[in-house]
């Protein structure tokens, strides 16, 4: 049976009910969870808007979890984002990913994560004590890296 | 040689949002237009934003090659370098 549950977020993402939710059939559940830092580059952060193409998002996520299928033995695949104004230390992303065993339960869920930053199209302005903002730079969706990690999931 | 224009919405994202109040752009391009010519377009419109050499084009919700052919019904989006996470 295929669960898997993937998708844009517009609440608060509960990490532990997530990961309470992929059932008793696996012996390995990890769970990654980013949240909003306070410190971006030696700037205070003291909020985060995330914006997002939610259609361009669904297909994006499907194939996300398909290729996570193909690639890793995983028994359950949860993956949400957040969308909207976030305070800093708010839960952003959440990937739980569920297996037999350890192994492939660490590596699935560190391929969804980087797939995801790498090609979700989310986009987030940073908030700044002073009361300036900005958009942070990214990732190409080709896959090719531009300046700046930024802010969210380390 | 003249060829007749027509004009297609692009919706936009993160900091393009900035290019517009409603975050759309109406832009003229050739008839039977491809990706390359949009960018061309709006390469050619001086906009707030700068915009990279090869900006990524969606259409229909995926990233679209250069020489892809605009129909009248497509969604058409402005991609910026993705920042999830």
């Amino acid at each position: 049976m295929n669960s898997d549950v993937a998708g844009l977020r517009a609440e608060p993402i509960d990490a532990a009910s997530l990961a309470a939710s992929v059932g008793p059939d696996c012996g390995a559940v990890v769970t990654f969870e980013g949240r909003v830092r306070n410190v971006n580059e030696g700037r205070r952060v003291i909020r985060l808007h995330y914006d997002a193409y939610e259609k361009m998002a669904d297909r994006i996520f499907a194939d996300i979890l398909r290729r996570t299928r193909e690639a890793f033995p995983v028994t359950a695949i949860r993956v949400l984002h957040r969308t909207g104004t976030l305070a800093v230390g708010e839960t952003a992303v959440v990937v739980a990913v569920a297996a037999g065993h350890r192994e492939e339960a660490f590596a699935a869920a560190r391929f969804v994560i980087e797939a995801v930053k790498a090609e979700l199209p989310v986009w987030k302005r940073e908030e700044y004590e002073d009361g300036s903002s900005r958009w942070l730079g990214g990732t190409e969706t080709t896959g090719e890296r531009s300046a700046g990690e930024g802010n969210g999931a380390a | 040689m003249a060829s007749r224009l027509t004009t297609v919405t692009v919706r936009l994202f993160g900091r393009y949002r900035d290019l517009s109040a409603d975050s759309t752009l109406d832009v003229d391009v050739p008839s039977r237009a491809t990706v390359a010519d949009l960018v061309a377009a709006l390469h050619a419109m001086d906009l707030d934003v700068p915009l990279p050499d090869r900006p990524v084009v969606a259409v229909n919700h995926q990233p679209a090659p250069d020489g892809q052919a605009l129909a009248a019904d497509d969604e058409i989006a402005l991609i910026p370098p993705v920042a999830g996470g």
